[in-house]
């Protein structure tokens, strides 16, 4: 198991944001984390990244743990964060250097070029970030988060903002890379979770409701799609 | 924490920040030097850079806040620091890349003012007439006041995300650990302390080194300083709490 959530819990003040949840997911998988806003999707995410500290519970990542192993963590998580931060007056090529060479990497020149390919900035790679639109700079978002080749990928809503077009081939980029890694990845597009996820975990108020796999959340509510299930589940 | 401090020094020189404020710094100094007749070096007349090491420090107290202010305010406000701190770096590299970055550019702002020596050690009615000594001394004071004042500024701006407020509050923590120290210690009630007081202020260190004595004490103090306001900045970062 690359990725091992143990009774895991954050609070904020009197406010239970996750509440004790234990999951696992391996390699090979895509995992869709769904959840209303504020469900703790977001917040599970950044604790699996160690940028925030767990209240309570323990998780493995790659058979390190988040809080006494961290910087092994995050030298095998490749993450983008829900907002997509990024530092608009750099150059693409320059903010991708700088990411790279916080993993050391040795071979950074051609995984530059490879990131870039693979993602699709080829034409806008001499550009600022600042001057790139959404979709691009939701493509800079990812090449960062690939570029040390992880072995697990956490995805916070990577297609939010882009045009169907685009939304298809980051789709079919998440999917390829999800052949060999662990990606974790939240999102409220109903159709994009049944088009790419293998595994899908609902939360709702901090507490996981459904842990299937797609096909079989599916067949236990008895449904087509995944809508109905999704809105029955967090309803209350 | 060499790769934060490229890309720090970098973002500085490729902004207009650093060549705006340190430009304007020299500018305001060479006035003060050679042109206002108060600080003037040639209406004082004698062979020395006692105005320059009296005047930059109350330069720097705006200078290096206008350096620092950014350099974590704006990485929180933009959620850009989520993205260092999920890399494997420890906050304490990230603090003190930036820490270094600044400092550098202090550096920047000190180098051009050599140019003031040469001047007075060319002018002098004997030429070379001027204490060589006292200058590397107090250039080594104005660089460890530097180095408190960025770790100050670094400080402030971890406090905040709000640039203007880190840029107010390291103005102020500059002011006061400069000379708040010196004023609070002759006030009557607290003449008992007066030792005491001095000491925890930059000023009094400042001036022992500016005598061109470089007392370990002197430099001890500078260290601990600056090391503890970094571990203070490394604290509150990683409560996380903004």
């Amino acid at each position: 198991m690359s990725i091992k959530v143990d009774t895991l819990s954050k609070v904020y003040g009197t406010q239970k944001a996750v509440d004790a949840i234990s999951f696992e997911a391996s390699a090979g998988k895509i995992l869709g984390f769904l959840g209303p806003n504020g469900a703790g999707k977001s917040t599970t995410m950044k604790m699996l990244t160690c940028y925030l500290p767990a209240s309570a519970g323990k998780a493995m990542v790659c058979g390190f743990d988040i809080a006494s192993q961290s910087l092994e963590v995050r030298k095998n998580i490749g993450y983008l964060p829900e907002s997509n931060p990024l530092y608009h007056e750099m150059y693409v090529k320059e903010f991708l250097y700088f990411v790279g060479n916080t993993y050391h990497l040795k071979n950074l020149k051609q995984r530059v070029e490879e990131v870039i390919a693979a993602t699709g900035l080829g034409i806008e790679q001499h550009k600022k970030i600042g001057q790139l639109s959404k979709g691009y700079k939701q493509r800079v978002g990812l090449a960062q988060a690939i570029i040390h080749d992880p072995k697990v990928l956490i995805l916070d809503e990577p297609t939010s903002g882009l045009d169907p077009n685009q939304l298809i081939e980051i789709r079919k980029l998440i999917k390829e890379l999800g052949k060999t890694k662990t990606v974790i990845l939240s999102t409220h597009i109903m159709q994009e979770v049944e088009a790419i996820c293998d595994e899908v975990i609902i939360i709702n108020k901090g507490k996981i409701v459904a842990n299937h796999s797609l096909k079989g959340l599916l067949a236990e509510h008895q449904q087509n799609s995944l809508e109905p299930i999704f809105v029955k589940l967090t309803k209350d | 924490m060499f790769t934060i401090y490229k890309k720090e020094l970098y973002s500085y020189l490729s902004s207009l920040v650093a060549y705006i404020t340190i430009g304007i710094f020299l500018v305001v100094l060479g006035l003060f030097l050679w042109v206002f007749p108060d600080t003037s070096i040639l209406d004082y007349g004698y062979a020395s850079l006692d105005s320059l090491f009296s005047t930059v420090p109350y330069l720097f107290m705006f200078l290096i806040p206008a350096i620092t202010m950014r350099s974590l305010a704006e990485e929180k406000r933009e959620g850009t620091f989520e993205l260092l701190a999920t890399r494997p770096l420890t906050d304490w590299q990230i603090v003190f890349g930036k820490y270094l970055a600044s400092l550098t550019l202090v550096l920047f702002a000190l180098i051009p003012t050599l140019v003031y020596y040469i001047s007075v050690y060319q002018l002098g009615v004997v030429k070379g007439n001027i204490d060589t000594g006292a200058v590397i001394g107090s250039y080594m004071g104005l660089f460890l006041l530097g180095g408190a004042f960025v770790a100050l500024g670094i400080f402030s701006s971890a406090l905040t995300k709000n640039q203007i407020i880190a840029f107010a509050i390291a103005v102020f923590l500059c002011f006061f650990a400069f000379s708040g120290f010196d004023s609070a210690s002759q006030i009557l009630s607290l003449q008992k302390f007066d030792d005491l007081l001095l000491n925890i202020g930059i000023n009094e260190h400042y001036e022992s080194i500016s005598r061109g004595v470089l007392d370990t004490r002197d430099l001890i103090y500078f260290l601990c300083f600056i090391t503890f306001f970094l571990l203070l900045t490394k604290t509150i970062l990683g409560g996380r709490k903004w």
